[in-house]
This record gives structure tokens, C-alpha cells and sequence, in this order.
């Protein structure tokens, strides 16, 4: 499985879906998933990474929509995407 | 403008109350602020942090209209602190706020299937909707076409297109608001809305059929973060932006504080020319003036710190520094958003813990409030500067490119930042423990920031700094002047005036507790005036040593004194004190009035004083130990 977290600076993919029980911290992932929605992220958008961060390359900035969000690789773990990268 | 008691008060009257609600990014405060103008007033809800934003106007047939801003959610659930208020008011469950008439929902036009939600949501909670579908122009240059209509008709409220930083744009807007007014429907109650999942199901559906053009992300936004998120250029470009607003503090603000000195010194001599010499005189002068005016003297600073910051906000910029600085900052369990409030402290910390309102999670911004006084803020550079200058030879250091005495001024800028992670670090393990906040947040798209609201965000603070200034600094400046001046000195004695005074018992009652330190009872007894700012610690030593003239004469007399009479150990001691010590009453009313809690500003205040003494006794001691 295939995961926004896996993804390169360029890299685009489909999201399939959330896993956010992915987190080893039980109280961070479960308001994650709801969060993760309600900002933008969706089942069948596609997420394009535009930018990582200048340590670790951490955060990510990806592109849903018409919009651009910035997010932890930790956080983009929930996030299960489309296996072939388009 | 109408006060708070008239707006919560039982008895019905006839102002509209509306209620603005979305998320963030989505221009809701432009709108705000462009619907009334400077007629409005900030507070917090009473007992919590969030913010209440309140203003009016009035409509063409004379209707006051009361606008609460509430703030920016993603949901109405009970997760966040802004998202329970905003609950509790719109359901009219609130304690202090009653319930709005009606619900101004804005939306971004460009991101229309993800603020739909949010309407959707918001009419589960019984009271009529208006949607404004903002940033119409900028969702135009992308190429986005949205039928108000269709999506009128289909979610049954009025749906009108705004651009919020336009006042011209805003006339349909009104003309909806009249209607609706006119046509009051009556609040009904809440009903359980249907889950994220399902809302976002709708909201796609409903923004599929309503955009009529689907455009393209904002070409600017995207050009421009090429470069400014760019792994490289976007730090070069940071530290940058960082350093020339520093510079420009400092240099902008030389011109102004100066005038601000001279002003007040011109006062006190006109007072001390005018008035009989007796206590009123000396209450004026000394107490009030003196007290006021070394706290006043950081306005320009203050004020162009902020300009910078409510710039850099309203730009977008500001979302791209927290993400530049995040990773850094999550070393130590916090936001990348506190960089900036933690910059600003170097300035001034109370600038620095007003702009810690950008830190959206209450735990991250608690923790950044409680180390922001160690950044080293520009009122300890006259005491380092004056301790440095006197017992720091410059000799040339690492081969002869800096003086000791630079390179010791840095030393101690450092101390205070390894610090401020250190107890950061410890407080996120300890008394900010909590479940980790996720960083998630919307890159919004650049914007230019619109002047007039800019000159209304920047008076908010100033008001704010200001109206401290006229009453907890003008009594705690009365109250310590009183402590320096009375009982009065006995006739025939030979010590200075404060050593017989309130401050000078209290002083030699202290130097017992700061012997291990290595403190006189001269120093000491400064410590109490010092409390005003910083920086007066070294006119009241001044006072204390009896030293007479121009504030250069006494500069020139401390550092024969501090040569002379304090050992080495001793002077850097006091420097070590000075790192730690929360020697600023405005500071602490600053905390006082942010966290909304006596525990926390008396929990800083004990651990800063609690630090300064441990290290300048490690300091004390370890320099009489090397230097034997």
C-alpha cells in the first residue's frame, strides 16, 4: 500500500483513502481522519506534492483542488493513496 | 458603538445581531472590516482566549446592525476552543453572548466545494443563512464561474457574490441583509447535522452543479511559491525578510523613541521649573512620568514590529514561513507558527505574545507565551551594554575578527534562546502535555494587503498597548515610585534617600536572599524600580549611588562604580540575572491579559525569577572559583 507520505516533490497520486489508526498516538489519529476531510482531502482528488520542507524535506505542501495545503509527513501517513503514481 | 452590556442584556432591543462564520482563509475579517469600518472593538470571551470581535453599522433604513466575527473553523464540532464558542453562540447557549438574528456565512468562491461544507453544516443550527461567495475576483482571474443561483436554490438561503476588500462590491450584500431583516424568520432549534463524510458528500455534489467553470489554481500563488517554498531560495529569502525587518525596527524606531525621550525629559524639567519642590511634584517627575515614559518609549517599536507582522499576515506570507520553520520547530514540540511571535520578541516581547493569537492550538500557544520573555528584548541591551561595557575588556577574539564584548553580547542572546527551547521542551513534556496538534493548514493564496485594514489592526494593538500603558504600568510606576520615596530619610543621616525608604528595606531584606549571588545591597534595592522595565534598573542604581547629572554624566559614574566596587563574579552575576529575570510589569500584564489566567502569568513570573536565580548563583559561584 501506498501512502501521501511516500510521495516525492512532484510525485502525484489519487486518494483512495484514510488510515489514520496508522498513528501510534491513539488521541492524535482520531480526530486526524475528520480534520484531514474537512480541510479538503477527499477519496478520488487527486494530490499533487508541490513543496517539501527545507529540513528532512518535512512538512509537505500539496495541491487538492484549487487550493494548497501544508502538512506533516506524519499526518500524510493517513492518507492511502493510489498505487501507480500518475 | 454599543458595549457589551447592551448587546448581552436580557431585554430584547432592536438591534440586528449577525453573525459572521467560515474558514479560515476564506477573507472573513476583510469583510468584516469593511462592513464597519473602524467602529469595532476586540475582546476575549470571558474566561478563554478566544477572541470576540465585535463592530456596527447601519443600514439605509436605519437599522443598527451588530457584527459578531467569530472565529475562522474548518466545523462546528467540540474539538477546538474557537469551534466550541462559535457552537455555543450560534445555538444560543452561550453565557455572555446572546443569540444572533441571522448567520453571514462566507465562503471562498476559488475553493467552493470545501467551504459548501461548512454552509451545510450551519444549517442544521436553526438559524436563517446568508452566504456571501467571496474573493469573486480573484476567483474570476482563475478562470472559476459559479451560478448563484443554482446553488440559491438549491441550499433555499440567499447567496450573493462579494469581493470583501471592495466597500462597492458590498451593496447586494446589504440589499440581501435588509431583506432578510425585514423578513426575520424566528430561530428554531438545533438539529444534529449529518457527519463530515456525509456533508462533504453533499457539498461535492451541490459545488458540481453550481460551478458552472472549473479554472485553475491562482497562477500568482503558484509562481510565487516556486520561489519562496523553494528548499533553498525560500530560507535565503526568509532570514532575509527576517533581518531587513529587524533592521528596520530598530532603525525606523532610533528616530521616533528619541523624540519620545526628549519629550518626556522636556515635560519633567518644565514640571520641576513650574512646580513647588514637594511630593506632587516629585510623584509627577519621578513617579509617573518617568515610570510611563520608560514603557511608552517602546510605542515605535512596537508599532512597526506589528506593521511588519499584520503585513506578512495578510500577504499569506506568514503561512509560508511557519512552514519553513515547522521542522525546526518541531524539535522542540512546537508549531512552526511560533517562530515568528518568538522573532518578534527580541523586539519587544509584548508585541511577541500578542502575535501568538496566529497560533491556532491553545497548548502550542501557551507554551510560546512562557518562553517568549527569554528571547533577550531590546530593553536589556542598556543594562548588558552598561555591565559589558564596564567589565568585559574588548580585546579582539577569534583571530581579531570580533571584540570580546560583541562576542559576550551574543553569548548571552544565545543563553536565552537555548533556554527558551530547553523550557520549551520541558513544558511540552510536563505542564503542556497533550495530545499532539496536527499541522494540517491551508496554504492561502498571495493577497495585497488592503491599507485601511491594515491601519485598523494596527491601532487595535496600539490601543491595547496604550490603554496598559494609562493603567496597570501608571500604577504599578505610582506604587513603586511610592515605595522609593517614602519613609523619608531621617534628619542627620548619611545613606541616600531609598536606602530609608519602603525600597530600601525591602532592598536590605533581599540582599540577605541575593547574597549567595553576590549582590550589594545597592543592587538590590534597584531591583524594585527595575521592575517598571528593564532599563531603569540603571537610573534607579544611579539614585541609588547617589550619582547626579545628564544621563550620560550617570553612565559615566556607573561604570566607575561597577569598575571599582562590584567584583568580577558579582557583575556577571547581575548579567546572568538580567537573562532570566522577568523584570517587566508590562510583560507580565501582557501574559496576564493573553492567557486570560492569573496561574499562568504567576507560574511564568516565579519560574523566570525562579531561573535568574539559579543561574546567577551558578554564575556568582563558578567565577569566584575560577578566578579564586
Amino acid at each position: 500500500m501506498v501512502y501521501l507520505s511516500d510521495l516525492n516533490k512532484g510525485d502525484k497520486a489519487t486518494i483512495l483513502g484514510f488510515e489514520a489508526d496508522r498513528c501510534k498516538d491513539i488521541e492524535f489519529a482520531r480526530d486526524l481522519e475528520d480534520r484531514l476531510l474537512e480541510i479538503g482531502f477527499e477519496e478520488g482528488l487527486e494530490v499533487k506534492i508541490l513543496h517539501e520542507g527545507p529540513i528532512s524535506r518535512d512538512p509537505i505542501a500539496v495541491r487538492i483542488g484549487q487550493m494548497t495545503v501544508a502538512l506533516r509527513r506524519m499526518e500524510a501517513d493517513a492518507v492511502k493513496i493510489s498505487n501507480g503514481k500518475i | 458603538m454599543s458595549d457589551a452590556s447592551s448587546e448581552t442584556s436580557p431585554i430584547p432591543n432592536k438591534d440586528i445581531k449577525i453573525a459572521l462564520v467560515g474558514s479560515p482563509n476564506c477573507g472573513k475579517s476583510s469583510l468584516f472590516n469593511t462592513l464597519t469600518g473602524s467602529h469595532q472593538k476586540v475582546a476575549n470571551y470571558p474566561g478563554v482566549t478566544v477572541e470576540r470581535r465585535s463592530g456596527n453599522y447601519t443600514t439605509e433604513n436605519d437599522q443598527n446592525i451588530i457584527l459578531i466575527d467569530l472565529p475562522g473553523i474548518y466545523s462546528l464540532k467540540d474539538r477546538t476552543l474557537d469551534e466550541r464558542v462559535s457552537r455555543q453562540v450560534i445555538t444560543g447557549v452561550h453565557k455572555s453572548e446572546s443569540r444572533p438574528d441571522l448567520l453571514l456565512c462566507v465562503a471562498d468562491s476559488t475553493n467552493l466545494r470545501v467551504h459548501l461544507r461548512l454552509v451545510l453544516e450551519l444549517k442544521h443550527l436553526g438559524l436563517p443563512v446568508i452566504l456571501a461567495l467571496n474573493m469573486q475576483d480573484m476567483a474570476e482571474r482563475d478562470g472559476i464561474k459559479i451560478d448563484p443561483k443554482i446553488l440559491s436554490e438549491e441550499l433555499g438561503i440567499p447567496v450573493v457574490p462579494t469581493i470583501a476588500v471592495r466597500r462597492g462590491s458590498l451593496d447586494k450584500l446589504k440589499a440581501a441583509l435588509t431583506q432578510s431583516i425585514t423578513n426575520l424568520i424566528p430561530p428554531k432549534d438545533a438539529v444534529q447535522a449529518p457527519t463530515t463524510r456525509e456533508l462533504q458528500k453533499q457539498a461535492r455534489e451541490l459545488a458540481a452543479k453550481a460551478l458552472v467553470s472549473e479554472g485553475t489554481h491562482h497562477k500568482i500563488t503558484r509562481q510565487l511559491d516556486k520561489v519562496l517554498l523553494h528548499p533553498f531560495l525560500g530560507i535565503i529569502i526568509f532570514f532575509i525578510t527576517l533581518f531587513g525587518m529587524f533592521q528596520l525596527v530598530y532603525f525606523w524606531a532610533e528616530a521616533p523613541m528619541t523624540l519620545i525621550e526628549s519629550g518626556f525629559h522636556a515635560l519633567q524639567e518644565l514640571l520641576t521649573n513650574i512646580l513647588p519642590d514637594n511630593w506632587f511634584r516629585s510623584l509627577l517627575v519621578h513617579g509617573i512620568i518617568a515610570g510611563v515614559g520608560s514603557v511608552l518609549v517602546f510605542l515605535p517599536q512596537i508599532l512597526i514590529l506589528f506593521s511588519f507582522i499584520l503585513i506578512l499576515e495578510a500577504t499569506g506570507y506568514m503561512a509560508r514561513a511557519a512552514f519553513i520553520m515547522d521542522r525546526l520547530m518541531a524539535m522542540v514540540g512546537l508549531n512552526g507558527r511560533a517562530f515568528i511571535p518568538l522573532m518578534s520578541s527580541f523586539a519587544c516581547a509584548i508585541p511577541g505574545i500578542m502575535a501568538t493569537r496566529t497560533i491556532e492550538h491553545r497548548r502550542d500557544r501557551l507554551t510560546t507565551i512562557m518562553i517568549a520573555p527569554l528571547m533577550t528584548c531590546s530593553a536589556r541591551i542598556p543594562v548588558y551594554a552598561l555591565l559589558i561595557g564596564a567589565v568585559v575588556p574588548n580585546n579582539p577574539v577569534i583571530f581579531g575578527l570580533f571584540g570580546l564584548q560583541g562576542v559576550v553580547l551574543f553569548g548571552l542572546y544565545l543563553v536565552g534562546i537555548i533556554s527558551a527551547l530547553i523550557v520549551a521542551a520541558v513544558l511540552k513534556m510536563t505542564l503542556t502535555r497533550g495530545v499532539a496538534q496536527p499541522f494540517l493548514m491551508e496554504l492561502p493564496k498571495y493577497q495585497l494587503p488592503v491599507l485601511k485594514h491594515l491601519l485598523i489592526n494596527l491601532w487595535e494593538r496600539a490601543r491595547i498597548f496604550l490603554k496598559r500603558a494609562g493603567t496597570i504600568i501608571l500604577y504599578s510606576a505610582i506604587g513603586l515610585w511610592a515605595l522609593a520615596q517614602y519613609p523619608k530619610k531621617p534628619l542627620g543621616a548619611t545613606e541616600p534617600d531609598i536606602y530609608y525608604s519602603f525600597a530600601g528595606t525591602m532592598g536590605r531584606y533581599l540582599q540577605h536572599i541575593f547574597e549567595p549571588l553576590g549582590f550589594n545591597w545597592e543592587m538590590s534595592i534597584a531591583l524594585i524600580p527595575g521592575m517598571a522595565a528593564r532599563e531603569v534598573a540603571i537610573g534607579a542604581l544611579g539614585t541609588v549611588y547617589a550619582l547626579q547629572g545628564s544621563e550620560e554624566q550617570i553612565e559615566q559614574g556607573m561604570r566607575a562604580v561597577i569598575q571599582n566596587s562590584w567584583s568580577l563574579p558579582t557583575a556577571f552575576a547581575f548579567l546572568a540575572w538580567y537573562v532570566f529575570a522577568p523584570q517587566c510589569f508590562a510583560t507580565l500584564a501582557t501574559v496576564r491579559r493573553e492567557t486570560n489566567s492569573w496561574n499562568w502569568t504567576i507560574f511564568m513570573t516565579g519560574y523566570l525569577f525562579a531561573l535568574a536565580y539559579i543561574a546567577a548563583l551558578v554564575v556568582n559561584k563558578t567565577a569566584i572559583f575560577l578566578l579564586g
